[in-house]
């Protein structure tokens, strides 16, 4: 069964069991592996990407359910090869430690980011439940009290 | 490359492209030896710490640890580009790759022999000693690489590349190399007015004579090193172009899904593998001893076909073990509580246990392998490389020389990719060795990873203190089930009768190192237990630590430190508590203050931690201030939420939702102090664990008067 989806602005059409996660059509379809495997059960959000700008954990939506949405993964974030803001950040204030976790990270930041510019800590806490084991959730919430600070002051 | 010459311990050449290299020969600091191994001794001519200098002024720095995240291949990098008065912004750091000659076996050789060689300066203390022992060599773990390789290969090959280059200008402008001077990797001199780069320098370096003994920089001229700077490996992790281990590829490679008997120790029995054989895109279901893997063109594909499958596997007798009765014979063993001192005014006894706990890496197990009858290729993210390639060399019947290994990113290591817990690298290459010649990349689904680590020790402990009628410990002694050594049991408290002793009560899960080692148990037992008999005595705990203290200034230091970070007692709202312990593991001491808050229900909140550190000299404190953070976070997880279970033999807990750790609104706001030393290196990775769990508990009986005895806390009523 074909399946047709934008990803990373470009159309692609997908042949294979239609209930094929999208994670595993990025990684070893279209061979983008900057999306990760964790668990499989939408429990740790190392496989986020943004499905028509929303953050998802693409490792239990199936490919089927797809059909015609615009998938943005973390390849996609930095097209030209500029960085957008939250990478930035997390390059300036070096979150990432093993980094296996921080493409799903920076994926849900960036939603939340465009979502709400300048998040209060209890909505920063509700929307990133990513899991990192390293242990950089101290990092990672001063980078995005950073960025909202940029974009309009602290609350 | 051109043919090295060596002189004492440090060998160098002419790269065939141009240019300088140079490394730091093993061989010399062989056990037992306070000299120089000539050329011709057995080994001789393994170098391990590599500088390369180019004509396009550049430094290489080849570093034999790989990078899991401590940020340790940029602080070895830091070490020798110190030596040299290099432009940092000039400096490449590379992975050396698994061949012999970049193992940092000489330092693991020199600890395990009976004495330390004498340009070794002594300050090793015994855990590194033990895990030297055991991680063989190129390892990165036991929070090594800064303090081994970093401050005897490093500072070392940095310094005598540094006295060639000055000796290759001084020969050119034919002036004495003591009125040259360096900086920002140029060589000049004042006098005459002459000037070169390292770049212009570095061939004729090549032809200058090797400095046996050459001199380090003192201390006090640091300038890059106790400076924070960027990782090299950052970029790539967050643009998603970092390889791991999951995300290599070859043209033509197959896919891998696996069940391994679900009882450490079992055996495939039997397996009907048509049910899967007849699934689209399915190549063939392999069986292996221990476990059956479903070989596919597709990850996805293999993975389904796997749940398709009915194996049956034997229990290898351990069908009737369970956490239950993992801890009856642990309490047996412990028998009765240690004896404590006739006529003491006061005594207390106390039981700790602590469950089994997963590494959990984020990136779960996978390997990639390609056998053909010449041998074979194998590709995975491990913490040693070299003992990868002889895992998989071991399980494919081969020669360590018949194998190429390439270690690729780790998404996470704390221990579960050491030697003695490689199992996924051999598991991959028999499984690529049954589809050869196709390259097959072998993943582990997350229940997989989950149920088959090498799991940290469950442990309990029985502990008897005495005090006399003024409230000072007179004894302190404890037994032990789960391991322990002198340093995770050792407490830095002036008492006179102290003692420790290990008890046996062997079962069939598998264990092995996880961060922090021995001390992530010991910590919380002998922190907790010395809380206890503050509070026995009427005393500030924190008064009471201080005070036994005489002997350990650094420790006191540290202790206080922390105290003040956290404005210890002051008054805090009803259900408030702070708490505070100090442990010392891998040559650094940390004390770690938790402020916990508890509503009337019960509900546990860790506010804040306070963490002061001695790990002698920081070398990035960026990286450090991290690795302190991540440790608290690790270790918070452990003690507020994470277990694993047995029930039949087998491991209960599959995934996130059942192992569960810590999230981001879950974390405390954390500050960490490091306390300024030149002493050496000290490790950062693991330090930072071991403290947690007691300051956590001791906050918990501040606050509520509960005295928490067990981990996690989630198992424990706390109102
Ligand atoms: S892999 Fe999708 S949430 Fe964990
Ligand atoms: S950086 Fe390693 S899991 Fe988050």
């Amino acid at each position: 069964m074909a399946i047709a989806l934008t990803v990373n602005g470009q159309p692609r059409t997908i042949d294979v069991e239609p209930e094929t996660p999208l994670l595993w059509v990025l990684r070893d379809t279209l061979g983008l592996t900057g999306t990760k495997f964790g668990c499989g059960i939408a429990a740790c959000g190392a496989c986020t990407v943004h499905v028509n700008g929303e953050p998802m954990r693409s490792c239990v939506l199936a490919v089927s359910d797809l059909e015609g949405a615009s998938i943005t993964t973390i390849e996609g974030l930095a097209p030209s090869g500029v960085l957008n803001n939250v990478q930035q950040a997390w390059l300036d204030q070096q979150v990432p430690q093993c980094g296996y976790c921080q493409t799903g990270m920076i994926m849900a930041v960036t939603a939340l980011l465009s979502e709400r510019p300048n998040p209060t800590d209890q909505e920063i806490d509700e929307s990133i439940t990513n899991i990192c084991r390293c242990g950089t959730f101290a990092r990672v919430r001063r980078a995005i009290h950073g960025l909202a600070a940029e974009a309009g002051g602290t609350r | 490359m051109n043919k090295w010459t060596r002189r004492a311990f440090i060998g160098a050449g002419a790269l065939a492209g141009g240019g300088l290299a140079l490394g730091v020969l093993g061989v010399a600091l062989a056990p037992g030896r306070h000299s120089v191994v000539p050329d011709d001794a057995e080994g001789a001519g393994q170098l391990n710490t590599w500088i390369l200098v180019t004509p396009d002024n550049i430094v290489t720095v080849l570093v034999p640890h790989c990078e899991m995240g401590q940020g340790a291949q940029t602080a070895l990098a830091m070490m020798a580009a110190e030596e040299m008065d290099v432009d940092w912004s000039l400096v490449r750091v590379k992975e050396a790759p698994a061949l012999d000659e970049y193992a940092n076996g000489y330092v693991v050789r020199a600890l395990t022999g009976e004495s330390v060689p004498g340009p070794i300066e002594v300050g090793l203390d015994y855990g590194t000693y033990r895990l030297a022992r055991w991680f063989g060599l190129q390892a990165t773990g036991g929070s090594m690489s800064v303090r081994t390789t970093g401050q005897y290969g490093m500072r070392v090959a940095g310094a005598a590349a540094r006295e060639m280059l000055v000796a290759a200008a001084a020969e050119q402008w034919n002036v004495r190399a003591a009125e040259c001077q360096v900086a920002s990797s140029r060589v000049s001199h004042a006098a005459s007015g002459r000037s070169a780069t390292f770049g212009e320098l570095a061939q004729a370096a090549a032809r200058q004579s090797v400095p046996s003994r050459p001199t380090p920089k003192d201390p006090q001229a640091y300038t890059l090193r106790r400076t924070a700077r960027r990782r090299f490996d950052m970029r790539s992790k967050v643009d998603g172009s970092a390889v791991y281990g999951i995300d290599f590829t070859l043209p033509g490679m197959l896919h891998a899904a696996v069940a391994i008997a679900p009882v450490n120790g079992g055996k495939l029995v039997s397996v009907d593998s048509a049910p899967a054989e007849s699934m689209p895109g399915v190549k063939r279901v392999v069986r292996l001893e221990e476990a059956v893997a479903v070989v596919a063109d597709s990850y996805w594909r293999a993975s389904r076909a796997l749940e398709a499958l009915e194996p049956v596997f034997d229990d290898a007798g351990h069908g009737g073990v369970s956490s239950a009765t993992i801890f009856e014979a642990f309490d047996e063993a412990l028998a009765a509580p240690p004896e404590m001192p006739a006529g003491a005014a006061k005594v207390i006894t106390a039981d700790y246990r602590v469950p089994f706990l997963a590494h959990a890496t984020m990136e779960p197990m996978a390997c990639t392998a390609r056998v053909t009858p010449e041998g074979a290729e194998v590709w995975a993210g491990t913490q040693d490389p070299l003992n990868a390639r002889k895992t998989a060399a071991e399980a494919l019947g081969l020669e360590p020389g018949q194998v190429r290994f390439t270690n690729l990113a780790l998404g996470g290591g704390f221990g579960r990719r050491l030697p003695g817990s490689l199992d996924f690298v051999g598991m991959g290459a028999r499984i690529a060795q049954a589809m050869s010649p196709a390259p097959v990349k072998m993943i582990w689904s997350r229940e997989t990873d989950m149920q088959h680590g090498y799991f940290r020790p469950a442990a309990m402990s029985r502990h008897a203190g005495a005090l006399d009628a003024s409230g000072a410990p007179v004894a302190v002694a404890s037994h032990y089930v789960g391991g322990g050594d002198r340093e995770s049991t050792f407490m830095p408290y002036v008492i006179p009768e102290k003692k420790a002793e290990g008890r046996e009560a062997p079962h069939h899960v598998r264990t092995g190192a996880w961060r922090s080692v021995l001390n992530s148990q010991h910590g919380f037992f002998k922190e907790s237990f010395i809380d206890e008999l503050a509070h026995a005595a009427g005393k500030d705990p924190f008064a009471f630590r201080r005070d036994l203290m005489g002997e350990h200034p650094r420790f006191r230091a540290v202790l206080e430190r922390a105290a003040a970070m956290a404005s210890w007692g002051r008054a805090l709202p009803k259900g408030e508590g702070l708490g505070i312990a100090i442990a010392e593991c891998f040559g650094s001491i940390v004390a770690e203050v938790a402020h916990a808050a508890l509503s009337p229900e019960g509900v546990l909140k860790v506010k804040q931690v306070w963490a002061a550190v001695d790990c002698g000299e920081v070398v990035n404190t960026d990286t450090a201030a991290a690795q302190i953070e991540g440790g608290i976070i690790f270790g918070l997880s452990a003690a507020l939420v994470g277990a694993i279970t047995i029930d039949k033999g087998r491991v209960v807990e599959s995934n996130f939702h059942d192992y569960q750790m810590i999230y981001l609104a879950d974390t405390p706001a954390i500050e960490v102090q490091f306390i300024p030393s030149t002493a050496p290196p000290g490790g950062l990775g693991e330090p930072g664990v071991p403290p947690i769990a007691p300051a956590v508990a001791n906050a918990i009986f501040a606050a509520t008067g509960i005295r928490v005895r067990e981990l996690p806390l989630r198992r424990v009523r706390l109102a």
